[in-house]
């Protein structure tokens, strides 16, 4: 299976459509445009995940990021703009020094990526994933599992406090 | 053959985009997405690790903190973006300076 030629081909495609629509979100200069590239770069890295394996993952991506923090992120391009301004103009700034700053990051962590000789312990294998995910979050990482569950009561409420009007 | 390095370099590629949206744009919804790309990165990376190392299924269980971090994340993002349009009218960033000495 590893030998086959379809396995790099679907491989480059995603990550193409991944950078490619990464690269839109960010150099866009249209609102609209970046938060409908981001549903690509998400869907992307879904696809990522379950070719390298991570069944659940790419599911959990697909509902979490797709279905609810994109469709936030385009609650707030529209609830902070007005609706019919056609020319959703995004303003730019530092851009020169910017780009530098982050082409020398890109150098430097791919150098280091390249370079290090990383602790090979072969290729896990493909079974699905979802049963031990389950497993480990109900044993080895019940606490954490627990305060995650409470973080996200308290950003929920928060939130709304947050955006509450206050009666003044 | 695709190895652990294809996933660090296309993580990295994410992690750089996102850092550069983060640094040019002035709109803080568009600052708020770059953050999404580099979380989007941040958990390749432990997946992809998770995948090509001696190590077990742990890093996909960090990967699953992560995005419900992010949910959480963007959910009070949003709710403190929306209350500086309220209140100054605009999402430019520069424009939120009301602490400024």
């Amino acid at each position: 299976m590893e030998n086959n030629l379809l396995v790099p081909i679907v491989f480059y495609f995603f990550a193409a459509i991944t950078i490619g629509s990464a690269m839109i979100v960010v150099f866009a200069r249209n609102l609209i445009h970046s938060a409908f590239a981001l549903l690509f770069t998400f869907g992307g890295v879904a696809a990522l995940y379950a070719f390298i394996g991570a069944d659940f993952l790419a599911a959990t991506q697909m509902v979490i990021y797709v279905g609810g923090i994109l469709v936030l992120l385009l609650f707030g391009v529209m609830l902070t703009h007005k609706l019919y301004d056609l020319n959703l103009k995004a303003e730019t700034y530092q851009v020169g020094p910017g780009t530098a700053a982050v082409l020398v990051v890109f150098a430097l962590l791919v150098t280091f990526m390249l370079r290090t000789r990383w602790f090979s312990g072969g290729r896990g294998g493909d079974d699905p994933t979802t049963a031990a995910i389950g497993e480990l979050f109900m044993q080895d990482y019940i606490l954490p599992f627990e305060v995650a569950s409470i973080l996200l009561l308290i950003a929920l409420i928060g939130a709304a406090m947050i955006v509450r009007r206050r009666p003044e | 053959m695709i190895g652990l390095s294809h996933f660090l370099i296309i993580s990295a590629a994410l992690f750089c985009l996102g850092l550069l949206a983060v640094f040019t744009r002035k709109n803080a919804v568009n600052v708020l997405m770059g953050v999404e790309l580099i979380l989007n990165s941040a958990n390749l990376n432990l997946i992809a690790f998770s995948k090509y190392s001696a190590a077990k299924i742990d890093g996909q269980v960090f990967a699953a903190f992560v995005i419900v971090v992010a949910a959480a994340e963007v959910a009070v993002a949003l709710a403190i973006i929306l209350t500086m349009y309220r209140i100054i009218k605009s999402v430019n960033l520069d424009r939120a300076d009301t602490l400024k000495g």
